[in-house]
């Protein structure tokens, strides 16, 4: 059969669309944000699309050179490299004639470009490939239409087209042809074992300007006639704003305008030191109707809750009553966390320019759908009045999720009428946070004849619970009484997600509780995780998260990248495995004593987050997120006081620190299913793994983070 | 408003400031040089960092009326192509996440390497201990200076 193009499968619903460039060339658009959906079903009418339409973009040059317009946003997880990866595998064109770039929003053609931050790899999978296979396909066929032969005898590898007879047709000679065709469908996806990028080191599309200063961050941004603004806010939480005198701020040279908005006051200046010189210079009174809030009420407040019987039951297997009153012994501990800032590097910041025709926002978010539709509401605007667009982020870990920046930044643009960006001092940054909640847990467990017969979890947090995967995650399934019970205390304090949210510190308690759960079995702590695994590997319970054969595949690669079972002079070793984003993760931390106090010296880790895409990013997701889980387990501390965050910049707020930092050793379990989360899983066994190896060397349990104080503390102790 | 006469990049250059404006938002928000970047503002963190006749030193520290004949470098400087050996090893190892601290550490590393061209890893760790990185990039970080020592020598 000849192709023709009438022939050609034509599906209504592909979220794809070609054209050809005025200049040569072909353009390809899809919907990244719609594809990208697990129920994805683009509703959208594919004769009348036009190119507003989608937010991604790939061309073609006619010769043969691809680019791909990335809409999304990178927050430091690598995935504005690993999306164009798996496009370009299945297109199946070399990785090095493919040009990667962050779609400009300010283009004609790329109007209300946005995407959501919480596209991730696994969501974006399916989509990706389709569209990289189904463009492959497309210039196929356009190449069987030049030649006259039937598609089915040609194939393309490497940019490069070849029918029966040998003849080959490069991607940029059929370009044009290939925009008048129609989409196919239905096309066929490589096997993994055909990849040739996918698997391979990529390094991240941004370096080259990343090491030589160039602009890319929000804070880099600038627009012709902006100002710099600094935002006076309360300084408690739960206070308002009285009044406030700005004569010292008139004064600073710079300033031109001071605006009061609700409790806050922004300083706008023509540079950004004179805008917060002038934020500095205003002497504001607060007040407040209510008692403002400390931790030592929260604390007081979340222990009443864990020893109170009003939960809400999350998740219930077998009788845990009848398995603790039949119990030989009852283990029974409580862990504490304290709150989180994010303090992302490059602070908050948002550029707005509110005009009479539209709302120009421009800056670093994870969630420019959801903010742009805020930003509308706040301003009685039609959404379809704002284009926002996303610059690189300095950082993210939740807390660009939030979009508050934005939306100060459109009332400010609006009220003094100018283009405005809005910028936090580190002070405003941590102060204003949106913090990962203090929270407590109780678990209890019973014994019988050696085996753990009951298992219950209570939680307390601040403002709200963990969210409704987490109860089926380990060790669900594994103990046949097993119960779950969340409770809140409402606070004035913000709060939200920080990376890995909620397991970031239940790991911690988990991992640490099964420690002392194989010590008080006297079984060995890896032995028991595996032992236990087994209940939960055939379970029919579709409710389970987390998979018994991959976490034991996982904990056994750990254990033998570790030599777990073999003892080092003057090293500890401890353990900890946790499922979480979809990625089984298993760890091991060696540590050493020096004046008494743990060292952490390495970490191994192993993970199975399924095919991986691009291995020198994957390493660095799991690096990163260890050793972020080890400086917050051992520094992070954030209290209130009146209201007041106990820590304002990082002199005396403590980040782990290189001298700090252990080796991070990463090893993956090799299988053949879709791809897993990287940016948060490394994170949660962490804490858990580095508290089991203190305890090793020091026969002393931590319960409570930052561990720095628990030991500082207990040291002190020990000198007498 | 006075004006001070300031070498950046071996380019002469005059600017209008306040006194006591901090280096670091003259280059940024007059020069736009923002490949130096705003952390802390309170020398904690070290993504400012530039050189001042070679040493590195925290922008967001430095007084602009206090600079006179000095010599500043800031990271769009620091080699003419980009291919400094600092750099080509941060991209060898790959070393960024977000980006943002990367170019304070680079500046921080270069100056390093010029006083100590065969550091220990010990010396590396400590000299690079008052950069942060939010990401926890440490491991590469630590790679890509040796790997750059290395070549230098
Ligand atoms: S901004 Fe200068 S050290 Fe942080
Ligand atoms: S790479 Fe993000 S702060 Fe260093």
């Amino acid at each position: 059969m000849k192709t023709t193009k009438s022939n050609l499968a034509f599906s209504r619903r592909n979220f794809l669309k070609t054209s050809a460039l005025a200049g040569g060339g072909m353009i390809i658009g899809f919907n990244l944000f719609t594809a990208c959906k697990t129920e994805a079903k683009p509703s959208i009418d594919i004769e009348n699309l036009n190119f507003n339409d989608f937010n991604a973009f790939i061309k073609i040059a006619d010769n043969g050179y691809v680019t791909i317009f990335s809409p999304n946003p990178e927050i430091g997880q690598g995935v504005k490299t690993a999306m164009p990866m798996i496009i370009a595998e299945e297109l199946d064109v070399e990785w090095d004639k493919v040009h990667v770039v962050q779609a400009k929003y300010n283009k004609k053609e790329y109007t209300r470009q946005v995407a959501g931050g919480s596209l991730s790899i696994r969501f974006g999978w399916d989509a990706l490939r389709q569209t990289g296979a189904t463009t492959k396909q497309m210039l196929i066929n356009a190449a069987a239409v030049k030649w006259g032969v039937d598609a089915a005898t040609c194939s393309a590898s490497k940019g490069i087209i070849t029918n029966a007879n040998g003849e080959t047709l490069g991607y940029g000679e059929v370009v044009k042809e290939a925009s008048t065709l129609e989409v196919p469908e239905n096309v066929k996806l490589k096997k993994p074992s055909e990849y040739t990028i996918i698997g391979t080191d990529a390094i991240n599309v941004d370096l080259d300007k990343i090491v030589t200063g160039k602009p890319l961050f929000g804070l880099d941004y600038k627009a012709e006639g902006m100002s710099y603004a600094s935002v006076l806010r309360p300084p408690a939480f739960g206070q308002k704003l009285e009044s406030f005198d700005d004569t010292e701020t008139k004064k600073v040279t710079g300033v031109t305008d001071v605006i009061k908005f609700g409790d806050k006051v922004a300083v706008l200046a023509s540079n950004t030191w004179a805008a917060m010189k002038g934020k500095k210079a205003i002497k504001a009174i607060w007040s407040s109707d209510e008692k403002l809030e400390s931790t030592e009420n929260h604390d007081k407040e979340l222990n009443d809750i864990l020893d109170g019987n009003d939960f809400t039951i999350r998740r219930e297997d077998g009788n845990v009553k009848k398995a603790f009153t039949e119990a030989d012994k009852i283990v029974e501990r409580t862990y504490d966390s304290p709150f989180l800032p994010h303090n992302c590097l490059e602070p908050m910041n948002f550029y707005a320019d509110v005009t009479p025709e539209k709302i120009h926002l421009v800056g670093p978010i994870q969630t420019p759908q959801w903010t742009a539709g805020r930003v509308a509401k706040l301003l009685e605007r039609k959404k379809e009045e704002i284009e926002l667009e996303m610059t690189r982020m300095g950082g993210g870990f939740g807390r660009r999720l939030y979009g508050d920046f934005a939306l100060e930044a459109a009332e400010v643009s609006n009220l003094a009428k100018k283009p405005v960006k809005v910028v936090f001092s580190r002070e405003d940054d941590m102060t204003d946070g949106i913090y990962r909640p203090a929270i407590k847990y109780r678990i209890a467990a019973s014994i019988k004849e050696g085996k753990i017969t009951g298992y219950h979890l209570k939680e307390a947090a601040i403002n709200s619970n963990m969210y409704d995967l987490i109860p089926n995650f380990f060790p669900a399934g594994c103990i046949p009484n097993y119960k779950v019970s969340t409770k809140s205390y409402k606070s004035d304090i913000t709060t939200g997600a920080w990376r890995a949210p909620y397991t970031n510190f239940l790991a911690f308690a988990e991992q640490t509780f099964f420690d002392e759960l194989a010590q008080e079995l006297e079984k060995d702590p890896v032995e028991l995780r595996l032992e236990l695994l087994q209940n939960v590997k055939n379970t029919t319970d579709d409710k389970i998260e987390y998979s018994g054969q991959r976490m034991e595949n996982t904990i056994k690669l750990a254990a033998e990248k570790s030599n777990w079972s073999e003892n080092k002079d003057g090293v500890y070793k401890g353990f900890a495995a946790y499922y979480s984003h979809n990625t089984h993760v298993a760890e091991v931390a060696e540590i050493e004593l020096k004046d008494g106090l743990p060292v952490v010296k390495k970490i191994i880790a192993a993970v199975d987050c399924g095919i991986i895409i691009n291995p020198t990013g994957a390493i660095n997701q799991i690096q990163g997120g260890v050793l972020d889980g080890i400086g917050h387990a051992m520094y992070g501390d954030l209290s209130f006081k009146n209201g007041k965050p106990s820590h304002r910049n990082f002199d005396t707020y403590r980040l782990i620190r290189m001298n700090e930092t252990p080796e991070v050793e990463v090893h993956f379990v090799k299988n053949e299913l879709s791809p897993t989360g990287l940016g948060e899983p490394g994170l949660p066994p962490a804490g858990g793994a580095v508290a089991n190896a203190i305890h090793k060397a020091l026969s002393k349990r931590l319960y409570k983070q930052p561990f720095i104080k628990e030991l500082q503390n207990s040291k002190t102790e020990v000198l007498g | 408003m006075p004006t001070y006469n300031l070498k950046i990049n071996g380019k002469q250059i005059t600017v209008t400031a306040d006194p006591d404006t901090p280096l670091l938002w003259i280059l940024r928000d007059e020069l736009n040089l923002v490949g130096t970047k705003f952390g802390c503002g309170i020398a904690q963190c070290g993504a400012c960092t530039v050189h001042v006749d070679g040493v590195a030193t925290r922008s967001c520290q430095l007084q602009v009326a206090l600079l006179d004949k000095e010599e500043i470098t800031t990271i769009e400087g620091l080699s003419e192509a980009g291919d400094h050996p600092l750099q080509e090893a941060w991209k060898q190892v790959d070393v960024p996440q977000c980006g943002y601290c990367q170019a304070g550490q680079i500046m921080t590393a270069a100056s390093f390497l010029k006083q100590n061209p065969n550091p220990t890893t010990q010396e590396i760790r400590e000299a690079m201990h008052g950069n942060l990185c939010r990401c926890a990039s440490y491991n590469r970080i630590e790679k890509a200076v040796a790997m750059a020592a290395e070549k230098m020598s």
